[in-house]
């Protein structure tokens, strides 16, 4: 008739651990959105993350770092913070534009995840994708998982053949100078285990594209193991995005000073 | 060693393999049918790399995945995203 408060709990802890979610969920995913002027592409973002993590079941926190956006990117991100909860969605706002690396650093810093998913905020990179990482992560116990538009039935939308040539050409010198062992180096939706993202952004130099590009490289000098999942790219909802002279030879700049030195 | 170090190491030996058999610079005396295979091979080589890239990197280019049910797919979730987060609230 009457159980002790003790049998009770040991009970319900049972009963809890048999939820296949809650067994292994000691995981907890940190996603790191650098904005900047996204104050459309915000909350579709989230709500993206949201659905898909809810559906997953995983453990997740979106850590929003924006640097100093004057179109209110932050106070949507604020109002966002109200809706979902602010063990959800984090606030970790930078005065200025800063850059990537540091924007790394800063939202490591406050990730209570032992995994960190960077991706952009800006809808090309889809959520639907990050339950597919995850699972590829546990599949090889990888210390990363890049998404690759190279391989499988990964690809681009929105892209006119010039920068597809582009894109491929570049690609291909890559693989020819450097080896990587990974067939999208460019690309920016990955999944890494916290302290091997720690070590690599510690190492790295570069900006932009080529600060990608050589958290790959760092990363198998390390011995790291690098999982790949195919996505599809769809570039820029709003706005445009155009591939110019200028980026491309500071690309080829930074693609043969990690030839020289790595 | 870097990759640098890497490609002039292997540069290095084939040239030096190349120098050897064309010019007969440890007198080996070989059939002259080895040398004249021999002397234009880093030329030859060259083009079928050259070819080789061009061919890759286009069959590439036409196979680049277009990833249309992707975008659709994308736009409907939009809308869907905007209505539910004006029920929860939020002002755009």
């Amino acid at each position: 008739v009457g159980t002790s408060n003790r049998e009770r709990g040991l009970q319900r802890t049972t009963i809890l651990d048999a939820h296949p979610r809650n067994r292994e969920e000691a995981d907890k995913y940190s996603v790191l959105l650098p904005t900047y002027n996204e104050r459309e592409n915000l909350p579709l973002i989230v709500w993206l993350l949201v659905k898909y993590f809810g559906e997953s079941g995983y453990n997740y926190e979106i850590i929003v770092i924006d640097d100093g956006s004057p179109d209110g990117t932050l106070q949507i991100a604020e109002q966002l913070q109200k809706i979902y909860g602010d063990d959800k969605i984090v606030l970790r706002p930078r005065a200025k534009k800063l850059g990537l690396g540091t924007a790394y650093i800063h939202g490591i810093k406050h990730a209570t995840g032992n995994f960190i998913i960077i991706m952009d905020a800006d809808l090309s990179h889809h959520p639907k994708f990050i339950p597919e990482f995850i699972k590829k992560q546990k599949e090889g116990g990888y210390d990363l998982v890049s998404g690759t538009r190279y391989r499988g039935d990964g690809g681009v939308y929105g892209w006119d053949l010039r920068r597809k040539l582009i894109s491929r050409g570049a690609n291909f010198v890559t693989q020819v100078l450097l080896r990587p062992g990974a067939s999208d180096l460019t690309g920016s939706f990955r999944l890494y285990k916290k302290d091997v993202l720690e070590r690599l952004v510690e190492r790295c130099v570069s900006k932009g594209y080529v600060f990608q590009m050589e958290m790959i490289v760092r990363a198998r000098q390390l011995g790291y193991t690098i999982g790949e999942v195919p996505i599809s790219f769809v570039d820029r909802v709003y706005g445009e995005s155009k591939l110019g002279g200028n980026e491309i030879v500071s690309f080829l700049k930074g693609l043969l000073t990690l030839f020289a030195t790595t | 060693m870097t990759k640098l170090l890497e490609w002039l190491l292997g540069v290095s030996l084939v040239g030096v393999a190349w120098g050897l058999v064309t010019f007969d610079l440890l007198d080996l005396q070989l059939p002259a049918a080895y040398k004249e295979v021999a002397w234009p091979m880093p030329v030859y080589l060259l083009v079928v790399f050259g070819c080789y890239s061009l061919a890759t990197i286009g069959y590439r280019v036409a196979t680049f995945n277009d990833c249309e049910e992707a975008a659709k797919e994308l736009q409907a979730q939009i809308q869907e995203a905007k209505d539910d987060l004006k029920k929860k609230g939020l002002k755009m």
